[in-house]
């Protein structure tokens, strides 16, 4: 049995808690609150004393999907990633980069929100790349 | 954020949370804090405790309420006229700080040319609060050694949402209640990275760090740094990219964990302009009413499982750090993005996200001084320009940004849509404890979802009389937009003539009957008013 804890932030709202995820055997089972973090100090709200238990929630999606025939149907992250950007190019080359949108997130990292600007702006083109902050 | 950085020049809290405990007066207006920011709330409990007069104005009667030594329920919409009203009560009694006016300010001549017009009683017809508590708010707000705003999205989610907030940048600076500890205008963000999405360029008029797109010298800076032709229009907002949907101009949209298809107003509109996408790709961790729609569906990783960095509401980067692995076949979004970009012929070979943060440090001047390995323990709060740089505890200290803070004189305007005889009852929205945003995590967590398993409508006991209904029926509530059957929650909470509705629930989706019209800067919808109409459901 191997049992870790590992600190990182609350994935809920804008407080920013610290908090520890207890790991046994590579599956994320409890959480525990930072005393020493200087937002919380060793306190969560409701949320965050459960955010564990949608980690590994059986609806969680664990392969590519592709429309085919209507329906999404499991296909390889090649197959996937191919069929994205020769759509892309193709919706580009016929109706120029601003018939292209990115919606980035305020739920994923700093770092993940850098790079999908910087390939909405860099690789494709346009500056039609928002979130959503205002809702 | 636009209406702080017209009136300072920065778009974010301007004072830390912790902060809060050692004020002496704590105005909170539209934010229901101990649903939505609990964290943020312990330290207005803490500071009630040491003896701070807390304000709520709020017209609902939240849990925070009986915290409050005083609980202001004005109508709907009127933000703008009660807080005229205060600063004319402030300055008919000379309250107000003349010094701190002179010295760090413009605009205050245009100001309280406005600000004269509302008096204590036209204040008290428009808002429905009384001439008395219009006073106590005022004496109590300027008078205290150190008065600070909270507020939320119960402030920006209006078509005057702008000028909410410009009004309580005008009310910080008329006293002097801002750039020192414990006081300021403080904006809570909804969610856990929304300041760092919008820090890191995630809208369409500025790269990372809040730099304008339009600007020349910033665009051939990171053509330099990106090696890449950039555009220099500015793009569409989420508003702005619906529209394009439905008339042809927008062919194709990537969604990164986001779900528009329960948080956007007027769900029927949303539906109709994303199924006209040609190529809808949606990236997110579970199958979303949006990522339904997509042509594509790209499984992406939680929290708990990629390292990164978040930055908190008030400006404070900390680390997020893996525990587990992705699940299944699950991929970090970074690492997606990064692949997708290559086989588009951009390629990007980053090692970690702690590479691709040295580049942001590179580029945004607020990050200079931000690196993985200066995050262990606190974190950094930004402006943090330099590796020796301590971060910025709170903003605008001797200085605002822009250099003079900015009074923007504001008239009052009433919302998009009021009641009538067809929509009678005022409609607003919000969120509840167990649940978060469209529910995507918090409904597939079982402890939470147990505690409240489905959608409800606060009701009036009076109302509910007069409509026939009880507690546990059903309602048909329609608006213009749409209608949704909900079952029914008699509270006093509310007033008679308003109901509440929360937005997490897909199957009795509150935001099918909000009003997407929207701030004609912010374009953030008005989500808290609308009109609606009630019947029992059969």
């Amino acid at each position: 049995m191997e049992y870790r804890t590992v600190l990182t932030t609350c994935t809920y709202c804008g407080c920013g808690c610290g908090l520890y995820l207890e790991v046994m055997d590579g599956h994320v089972v409890n959480t525990i609150p930072c005393k020493t973090s200087p937002v919380n100090e060793g306190k969560l709200c409701v949320k965050g004393w459960n955010v564990h238990e949608f980690v590994h929630s059986p609806k969680r999606l664990t392969q590519p999907l592709l429309r085919k025939n209507g329906e999404l149907t499991p296909v390889s992250w090649d197959e996937a990633l191919d069929f994205t950007v020769k759509r892309l190019r193709e919706i580009r080359e016929a109706h120029g980069s601003d018939c292209l949108a990115f919606l980035a997130s305020a739920k994923v990292t700093n770092e993940e929100n850098y790079l999908i600007q910087k390939f909405a702006r860099a690789a494709v083109g346009t500056n039609n790349i928002d979130h959503c902050a205002r809702l | 954020m636009a209406g702080l950085a017209a009136a300072f020049g920065s778009g974010a809290m301007t004072n830390s949370i912790a902060e809060l405990e050692d004020a002496d007066c704590i105005l909170v207006i539209g934010s229901n804090t101990t649903s939505s920011h609990p964290l943020v709330a312990t330290r207005i409990f803490r500071a009630k405790e040491k003896g701070a007069k807390v304000i709520v104005v709020d017209p609902r009667k939240i849990q925070l309420v009986h915290q409050a030594d005083l609980h202001v329920r004005h109508n709907l919409g009127t933000d703008v006229a009660l807080v005229n009203g205060i600063m004319h009560v402030i300055l008919a009694n000379g309250w107000h700080n003349q010094a701190f006016v002179d010295e760090r300010t413009e605009g205050f001549e245009e100001l309280r040319g406005v600000v004269e017009q509302y008096t204590p009683e036209r204040t008290a017809e428009i808002t429905g609060v009384s001439v008395e508590d219009i006073r106590t708010m005022a004496e109590w707000y300027a008078k205290a050694r150190a008065s600070s705003i909270v507020y939320c999205m119960g402030i920006t989610q209006h078509t005057t949402g702008v000028d909410n907030v410009k009004s309580l940048a005008n009310l910080a600076m008329l006293t002097g209640h801002i750039g020192r500890e414990s006081t300021g205008v403080n904006p809570l963000r909804g969610q856990n990275n929304v300041q760092g999405a919008c820090d890191m360029g995630g809208l369409p008029n500025v790269y990372p760090g809040y730099q304008a797109v339009n600007v020349p010298e910033n665009r051939e800076k990171f053509e330099k740094v990106w090696n890449a032709k950039l555009s220099d229009k500015v793009g569409l907002t989420i508003p702005g990219i619906l529209e394009g949907l439905n008339s042809g101009s927008v062919k194709a949209v990537y969604v990164v964990g986001e779900n528009p298809m329960v948080s956007d107003p007027d769900i029927h509109h949303v539906e109709k302009a994303l199924r006209s996408a040609e190529l809808l790709v949606v990236q997110d961790i579970f199958l979303t009413p949006t990522a339904e729609l997509a042509h594509v569906v790209l499984p992406g990783a939680s929290f708990a499982e990629k390292d990164g960095t978040f930055s908190n509401t008030e400006r404070r980067v900390q680390r997020v750090r893996q525990a587990i692995k992705p699940i299944g076949q699950a991929r970090a979004d970074w690492e997606i993005i990064q692949d997708l970009s290559t086989r588009f012929g951009y390629p990007m070979n980053y090692e970690s996200p702690a590479a691709i943060l040295d580049e942001v440090a590179q580029v945004t001047p607020s990050y200079g001084g931000i690196t993985f390995d200066r995050l262990e323990g606190d974190g950094l709060s930004w402006p943090c320009p330099n590796s020796e740089h301590p971060g910025t505890k709170f903003l605008h200290a001797g200085r605002f940004s822009r250099g003079l803070g900015l009074f923007h004189a504001i008239e009052y305007k009433p919302p998009a849509e009021v009641v009538d005889v067809d929509y009678p009852f005022w409609l607003t929205t919000g969120r509840v404890h167990v649940h978060y945003h469209t529910g995507t995590m918090t409904r597939n967590s079982p402890s939470l979802h147990e505690e409240m398993p489905e959608g409800f409508l606060e009701i009036n006991p009076q109302d509910a009389r007069t409509l026939g209904v009880k507690s546990g029926d059903t309602v048909r509530v329609s608006s213009r937009r749409g209608e949704v059957l909900v079952r029914v929650d008699l509270t006093t909470r509310v007033r008679q003539g308003m109901v509440f509705m929360p937005f997490h629930f897909v199957e009795s989706c509150a935001n099918i009957l909000t009003n997407p019209a929207h701030d004609p800067i912010a374009k953030i919808p008005e989500y808290k008013v609308c009109a609606v109409t009630l019947e029992k459901a059969a």
